[in-house]
């Protein structure tokens, strides 16, 4: 649905976005994932035909995006950062006026077009009233209402979730699930639970640079150093620790909480091993589990990791 | 059509949702009343007095001494004030942000620019023709020639439209609406007042800067002559005002 070739995007010498390519299938949902700053904006204000790249290429839709502007805008819808809308219209208003200038040529089609995604976005209570008076949280929707009422192939929501509360959050999240089977989507976020709940894939952008592309789950899996298993048992203390230690693969343990954490070689699970090693020495098994590394910790090593890479290139 | 259609309707629908068109339009009547208010006075105790003498009032024209500079005192108020409803054009719409909704929506720039600029169009000719019951008024009493009345407004429409085009093109360079409003000032009043110059530099320059000098073009208007050179003269100046437009909408 969206192929993204090299692109590139300089303000003087500065490189807003750096060679980035990756794909999105149909029916995806891609998320945009570093720190503010990081390109995001720009990549998006890109695959929307609203800035032209320094190089590279992108296509939506089988269209070029800069070649024929006017068919890939057809196909998407964008929310762009922080909602602008027009205060002076009501609700009902924008979103006819935003179907017309968006080439939804009947005005029948205008008005049940309208009526559908009132009813999707949950705006039909204030659909009278008056843009400016809404709140943040009704303002988020309109914009995202905004993006379908032309029911495009490919929605693109920059920060849909930004300034809303947790509620709010929900709600919004729960719209995007649900538009999921309709449309490809594209989001941009800088919060990391919202990614790993409602993306199917993740894009990590930092400095303009792509990090890393894969599944939550690819993700977790390939920046773990080490497989962790979090263990609790009842038992001589210093026994126990020895035992755990001498385990074969067991690289570290060391004590957390109530119980312990071990570390082993990756892509080994020693969990059966351990189990049998406390059961056999008559002590008690109280819990074990592994733990997966979170996003954010992920997050954490692959923006900063890459600054401390960055620092010993300068020291060289 | 109907993209370059809706927008004209948004565009004008926003200056009448906002306090702009009617303090626009109350300020502008009272001024241009005052004018006509003076004009007609002064024509009024000129004719009075000519009265005493038998023969000389015959003489006296309605068209050239209340019409005519009614249209050259029209038009300094126009120059004061469509720097003021251009400004917010493209500016406005920077700063919220919503250019860029515009700009991301299958609209050609082109339609995008002539929605906002025949927006702006309309609402300059429906404050424009309020001032329609001045001649109207003239009629009641006198008998003025609405020849060179109708190609007076002509002319009023033609510049108007002209210093919209300056106003479009100021607006969309910045997202400061006062920005925008000095800039189009500055240039509209450099550009009428440009062919003063022209008798100190040079014949060719000279005869170059009474050519772009806005004013110049609408003398022929107000005396009631249309001159295919002025009508090509105010049509290109918009089109050139409106490409220069585009490509300032490109640079981002």
């Amino acid at each position: 649905m969206i192929e993204v070739d090299h692109l590139t995007k300089k303000y003087g010498d500065l490189m807003a976005v750096n060679d980035i390519s990756f794909k999105v299938q149909k029916g995806e949902i891609l998320g945009f994932l570093g720190p503010n700053g990081a390109g995001k904006t720009t990549t998006m204000r890109m695959l929307t035909g609203y800035l032209p790249p320094s190089e590279g290429t992108a296509r939506v839709a089988g269209f070029d995006v800069f070649d024929e502007p006017l068919k890939v805008k057809a196909q998407i819808g964008y929310l762009p950062e922080n909602a602008p809308l027009y205060g002076h219209m009501t609700v009902k208003n924008y979103l006819l006026f935003m179907a017309g200038i968006k080439g939804v040529r009947k005005k029948r089609e205008r008005i049940s077009q309208v009526d559908l995604v009132l009813e999707k976005c949950r705006l039909g209570d204030v659909q009278k009233r008056l843009i400016a008076n809404l709140s943040k949280g009704y303002k988020q929707r309109v914009g995202i209402a905004q993006a379908l009422v032309h029911d495009p192939a490919i929605l693109i929501l920059d920060e849909p979730t930004i300034g809303l509360d947790p509620n709010q959050i929900i709600q919004v999240r729960n719209m995007i699930k649900g538009l999921k089977d309709n449309h490809t989507i594209i989001l941009s976020t800088h919060i990391l639970p919202e990614v790993s709940l409602t993306c199917d894939r993740i894009i990590v952008i930092d400095r303009g640079r792509l990090v890393a592309v894969d599944t939550p789950a690819g993700l977790s899996r390939r920046f773990q150093g080490s497989e962790r298993v979090y263990l609790e048992a009842r038992g001589p203390a210093d026994k126990l620790l020895a035992k755990l230690k001498a385990q074969a693969g067991v690289v570290n343990v060391e004590p957390c909480e109530a119980g312990y954490l071990v570390e082993s070689q990756l892509k080994s699970d020693i969990r059966p091993q351990l189990a049998a090693a406390i059961v056999n020495n008559g002590w008690e098994l109280l819990e074990i589990r592994s733990i997966k590394m979170s996003l954010e910790e992920i997050f954490r090593q692959l923006t900063t990791t890459e600054e401390a890479a960055g620092k010993q290139e300068v020291v060289h | 059509m109907r993209n370059i259609w809706i927008l004209f309707k948004k565009e004008l629908n926003a200056y009448f949702v906002s306090p702009v068109a009617y303090v626009m339009f109350v300020v502008f009547l009272i001024l241009a009343g005052y004018f006509f208010f003076s004009l007609t006075a002064a024509f009024n105790l000129q004719s009075m007095h000519y009265m005493r003498y038998q023969g000389l009032a015959s003489n006296m024209n309605v068209n050239e001494m209340v019409i005519r500079p009614l249209f050259y005192n029209i038009s300094i108020i126009l120059l004061l004030m469509v720097p003021l409803f251009t400004m917010r054009m493209y500016a406005e719409e920077k700063k919220a942000g919503t250019l860029e909704v515009l700009l991301t929506s299958p609209l050609s720039n082109l339609q995008l620019m002539l929605g906002k600029f025949l927006g702006a169009l309309a609402l300059y000719m429906i404050m424009l023709g309020f001032t329609l019951i001045y001649p109207l008024v003239l009629s009641m009493y006198g008998n003025p020639d609405w020849g060179p009345i109708a190609s007076g407004y002509v002319g009023l429409v033609l510049m108007g439209a002209a210093f919209i085009s300056v106003g479009s093109l100021c607006s969309s360079f910045t997202e400061n609406q006062i920005v925008a409003a000095v800039i189009s000032f500055g240039v509209l009043l450099f550009l009428w007042v440009i062919s003063w110059a022209s008798n100190f530099v040079g014949p060719k320059l000279g005869e170059l800067f009474s050519y772009i000098s806005i004013i110049e073009h609408f003398d022929d208007f107000a005396k009631g002559i249309m001159d295919t050179k002025d009508i090509v003269f105010y049509l290109s100046f918009i089109v050139f005002n409106l490409f220069l437009t585009n490509e300032s909408l490109e640079l981002k």
